[in-house]
C-alpha cells in the first residue's frame, strides 16, 4: 500500500479510481475543481472525465451514466447543486444502478463562495444517504466505499467534503486503482424512469420505504460511532470531528457523526445513557435536531442553546471555548490570541496585465453614471475598480441588468459575465432580455478559460477537459441567434477602439453584446507570450497618479512618481491612460 | 502533540510548494502530518497561508498563539501572521516586501522596514535576506527554499528528508539551484 502526503481533492479522486470509476462529470468551483482536474490529467488508461458547462448538465449526465451500469461521479461546490437540484430531487426517486456519488462541496466561511449553505440538508430534503468525512484519509476510504452503497441501495449518494477536507493535506493510505469492465446497457423500465404521476407515486413510497434500512446500514458500516466513557458527552461530525478529537479531556464520551440519517434508535439508546450533551457541527443543526428529537430531558448545549454558532468554520480555539462555555472537560485552553497588528490589507486583486482591468476602466469611463450588474468570476475583484454594483449567483448578471431595466430605472445598465459563466446559465438570460426588449448593455468578458477555479478549459477554449482539440464555440453566433442585433467582438487591449464600441452601444437601443475577448494573461505567460515590459520615464512623469489609480499590482509610486515593478506583463493599459505620455515600452525607448 | 509550521506569503511566492516539500519530507519518515492550504480567488495576490503540523493525527488547522514557526515570504506577512506564533516559537522572514496596490491607489502612507520590523515585538525573529540568496543561487524564484533551508535547523526532520524531498517537488531542471538555494539559507547570517 502507498503512502502519498496529497491534497483532500487528489486523495478523493484516487478513491474513485480504486473504485473502478468509469465517468466523471464536473463544472468547476472551489474547493471541489481538483477532483475533476486530478482525474483529467493523469497518463494512463483513465475512466471518461468531462467539464460539463453547469452542474445540472453534468449531473443529469452522470446519472445517464449510472442509469446504463456505470459508477459515476458528478462533482460541483455547495452552491452548484442549487443548479442541478432539479434532478438531484427525483433522480432520489428514480434511484439509479451504477454506483452514483455526488460530490458537493461545503465551504464553510465561504472562503471562495457567495454563502454557506450546508449540503447536509440536500441530502435530508432528497432523502438521500450523505457522507460527511472528517479526514483526508476518510474522504479518501469513504468516497470509494460510496459507489457499492449507492449500489446496495439504489441512491444517489451524497459526498459532502468540505473546505477544510478538500484543500486540506495529509499523508494518505492509498490501494490500488481498479479498472472497470462495465459495459453501458440501458436496460428499459419506464415505471422506474419516466416520472409520470401514476409512476412517481409509486416511486416516492419506495423511497420512503428504503430509509430504515440505509440508518441501521450507515451505523453497520462503522461511518457513525462512539466511545462511553462518563456521564457527559459530545456528539461531532464532518471536520468538526478532528478539532473535537485533538481538545476534549479523555474522560468525557464522544460520538462521531459521518454518514445520514442518523439512526435515531442508535443515537438515542447513546444519549439516554448521558446527563450533558453537547453538539459540536459547522453550519446548519442538522446532528443538534435529531439529537433533540431523542434527547428527552436531558440537557442539550449547542447552536440552539446559544453555545455554537450557526455561521462561520470551527477550529481548535474556538470548540475549545464552546466546550468551556458549557463546562465539558478539554485538554487545553486556548489564550485570547492578541489581535493581528494593524497593517494595511492585502485582498486578492486582478493580475497584472488582466485584460478585465482595461475593460472595465473603460466601462467606467463610457458609462459614468452607470449601474454595474455582475457576476462570478475573477472580475468579481473589479468590486475595488468601481465596476461591480450586484453579483448574486452565476449567471445573473443578464438578469438582474434586464430586471432593473424592466424596473425601470432610467440610468444606463451595463453589466459583466465572463466566458465560462455566460455558456453556464448566462445565455437564457440573454435570449430572455432580447425576447422582452430590454435596453441593457452586456460585456461578456471573454478570456477563452475558466481562469478563476484553476483554468480549466471550457467550450471557448477549444480543448476537452481529456485535451482533445475541438472547434471553439462562437459567442457571437451565439448571441446573434439569441436575437441580439448589436453584437462586436473586440480585445480591450486597445482601449481607444474599446471605448469606441462601447460608445456605440451606448447609443443604441435594445440588447447590447460587447465580446471583450482577450486570452487570460495566465494562460498567456504559460504559452510563454512576450510582450516585454513598460517603464515611466522619470522626467516626463508628473506624478498625477492616473495610471497608480488604474489598479494595476505593477504600478507603485516611489518618491511621488509613478513606477512599474517586474510583475508589468506589457499589456500596455498604462501607457494608452497616462495624460503625458511618460510611460512607454522599455525596448522602445 | 505536533510541531506546527506556518507558511506565509502572496498568492505566487511558492507557500504551497515549501509545505508540499515538508508534508514529503514527513512520509519518507513515516511520519504522520497534515496541511491546510489556501486555493481559488484567494490565490489572486492577496494574501496567503499554508499551515502544517508534523506528527498530528487530527485536524490540519492551527491555533493563533501556538505556532512553533512561522516562515515568512514576504516581511509585511510576517507582521500580519506574526499573533500566530507560540510563546517558544521562532520567526523565519524575508527582508523584502511588497506594497499591496490598495496603499498607492487610496494614497495611504506605505509602511517603513523600521515600522514593520518594529511590528514583530519581541518575539524570537531572524530576518533573512533571501532575494539576494537566491539570486546568488541562480534564480530568484527559489526564495522560498533559502527560506526553508534557513528554518531547516528548527524543523524536526532529517536534512536529508528535506534535500529528498526537494528533489521529487521542484521541476527536474531546476533542482540544482533549489539544492544551492537550500544550502545558502542555511547558512545565511542574520541581515538585521
Amino acid at each position: 500500500m502507498d503512502v502519498l502526503y496529497l491534497l483532500g481533492n487528489e486523495a478523493i479522486a484516487h478513491g474513485c479510481l480504486e473504485a473502478a470509476l468509469d465517468t466523471a462529470f464536473g463544472y468547476p468551483g472551489t474547493p471541489s475543481s481538483e477532483v475533476i482536474d486530478t482525474l483529467r490529467t493523469r497518463q494512463e488508461s483513465q475512466p471518461y472525465v468531462e467539464w460539463s458547462v453547469n452542474e445540472k448538465v453534468a449531473y443529469e449526465q452522470a446519472l445517464a451514466s449510472s442509469w446504463c451500469g456505470m459508477r459515476s461521479i458528478v462533482t460541483m461546490k455547495h452552491v452548484g447543486l442549487n443548479v442541478a437540484a432539479d434532478p438531484l430531487m427525483t433522480s432520489a426517486y428514480t434511484g439509479v444502478k451504477g454506483g452514483f456519488v455526488l460530490l458537493t462541496a461545503d465551504d464553510p466561511f465561504a472562503h471562495s463562495s457567495q454563502n454557506e449553505q450546508d449540503s447536509r440538508c440536500y441530502a435530508a430534503f432528497a432523502r438521500i444517504p450523505c457522507l460527511d468525512p472528517s479526514s483526508v484519509q476518510e474522504a479518501h476510504d469513504m468516497v470509494r466505499d460510496a459507489f457499492a452503497l449507492s449500489e446496495e441501495f439504489s441512491l444517489p449518494v451524497l459526498f459532502r467534503p468540505t473546505t477544510r477536507i478538500c484543500h486540506s493535506k495529509s499523508d494518505v493510505s492509498l490501494g490500488p486503482v481498479l479498472v472497470s469492465e462495465r459495459k453501458a446497457v440501458f436496460e428499459k423500465d419506464p415505471s422506474q424512469y419516466v416520472v409520470i404521476p401514476a409512476h412517481t407515486r409509486v416511486l416516492h413510497k419506495k423511497l420512503n420505504e428504503k430509509q430504515p434500512a440505509l440508518r441501521r446500514r450507515l451505523v453497520e458500516l462503522g461511518y457513525n460511532r462512539c466511545i462511553v466513557r462518563s456521564k457527559i458527552a459530545v456528539i461531532t461530525g464532518g471536520v468538526a470531528s478532528a478539532y473535537v478529537q485533538e481538545v476534549l479531556a479523555d474522560s468525557v464520551s464522544i460520538m462521531q457523526i459521518g454518514a445520514y440519517p442518523i439512526d435515531e434508535q442508535w443515537l438515542g439508546d447513546f444519549v439516554r445513557s448521558h446527563d450533558t450533551i453537547m453538539v459540536i457541527e459547522e453550519l446548519a443543526p442538522v446532528i443538534e435536531e435529531v439529537v433533540r428529537q431523542v434527547s428527552g430531558d436531558i440537557q442539550v448545549f449547542g447552536k440552539k442553546s446559544g453555545h455554537v454558532p450557526y455561521e462561520g468554520e470551527l477550529s481548535l480555539e474556538r470548540v475549545s471555548a464552546y466546550l468551556v462555555s458549557a463546562q465539558i472537560p478539554v485538554k487545553k485552553e486556548y489564550p485570547k490570541p492578541l489581535s493581528p497588528a494593524a497593517l494595511p490589507v492585502r485582498p486578492p486583486i486582478l493580475c497584472a496585465g488582466c485584460m478585465h482591468r482595461t475593460a472595465m476602466y473603460a466601462i467606467k469611463k463610457v458609462f459614468r453614471d452607470g449601474i454595474f450588474p455582475s457576476d462570478i468570476g475573477c472580475y468579481t475583484l473589479g468590486l475595488q475598480l468601481g465596476v461591480v454594483d450586484t453579483t448574486i449567483c452565476m449567471g445573473a448578471s443578464i438578469t438582474i441588468a434586464s430586471g432593473m431595466a424592466q424596473a425601470g430605472e432610467e440610468r444606463d445598465i451595463v453589466c459583466t459575465i465572463g466566458d465560462s459563466t455566460f455558456l453556464h446559465t448566462g445565455i437564457q438570460g440573454l435570449l430572455n432580455a432580447v425576447y422582452n426588449d430590454a435596453c441593457i448593455t452586456v460585456v461578456i468578458l471573454d478570456n477563452r478559460v475558466t481562469a478563476m477555479t484553476g483554468h480549466q478549459p471550457n467550450p471557448t477554449t477549444g480543448i476537452t477537459a481529456s485535451g482533445v482539440q475541438i472547434p471553439a464555440v462562437s459567442l457571437e453566433m451565439l448571441c446573434r441567434s439569441c436575437g441580439v442585433r448589436f453584437v462586436e467582438t473586440i480585445s480591450p487591449s486597445d482601449l481607444v477602439q474599446f471605448i469606441g464600441v462601447l460608445k456605440e452601444a451606448k447609443a443604441q437601443p435594445g440588447v447590447k453584446v460587447v465580446i471583450a475577448k482577450q486570452p487570460c494573461v495566465i494562460t498567456e505567460r504559460r504559452a510563454r507570450v512576450n510582450r516585454g515590459k513598460y517603464a515611466v520615464s522619470n522626467t516626463t512623469c508628473i506624478g498625477c497618479k492616473a495610471c497608480v489609480k488604474f489598479g494595476c499590482p505593477a504600478i507603485e509610486l516611489q518618491g511621488g512618481l509613478a513606477y512599474i515593478t517586474d510583475l508589468c506583463s506589457g499589456c500596455g493599459a498604462c501607457a494608452q491612460i497616462c495624460p503625458v505620455a511618460a510611460i512607454s515600452r522599455e525596448a522602445d525607448e | 502533540m505536533s510541531f506546527d509550521i506556518l507558511i506565509v506569503g502572496i498568492g505566487g511566492q511558492g507557500t504551497i510548494l515549501t509545505s508540499n516539500i515538508i508534508g514529503r519530507a514527513c512520509v519518507i519518515e513515516g511520519v504522520s502530518v497534515r496541511g491546510a492550504e489556501t486555493h481559488g480567488m484567494a490565490q489572486r495576490g492577496g494574501s496567503v497561508e499554508t499551515q502544517i503540523r508534523i506528527g498530528q493525527e487530527f485536524g490540519p488547522l492551527i491555533a493563533p498563539g501556538t505556532a512553533d514557526l512561522i516562515i515568512s515570504f514576504d516581511l509585511m506577512e510576517a507582521v500580519r501572521s506574526c499573533h500566530y506564533i507560540g510563546e517558544k516559537g521562532k520567526i523565519l522572514t524575508a527582508r523584502e516586501y511588497v506594497i499591496p496596490t490598495s496603499v498607492f491607489m487610496q494614497d495611504y502612507p506605505p509602511p517603513d522596514e523600521h515600522m514593520l520590523i518594529s511590528g514583530l515585538g519581541d518575539r524570537d525573529v531572524k530576518i533573512i535576506d533571501a532575494r539576494r540568496l537566491a539570486e546568488e543561487a541562480g534564480s530568484i524564484l527559489t526564495q522560498n527554499i533559502v527560506l526553508l533551508g534557513a528554518a531547516s535547523s528548527c524543523i524536526p526532520l532529517r536534512e536529508s528528508s528535506l534535500l529528498e524531498a526537494i528533489r521529487l517537488t521542484v521541476p527536474k531542471k531546476t533542482v540544482e539551484i533549489n539544492l544551492k538555494a537550500f544550502e545558502l539559507g542555511k547558512n545565511a547570517s542574520i541581515c538585521i
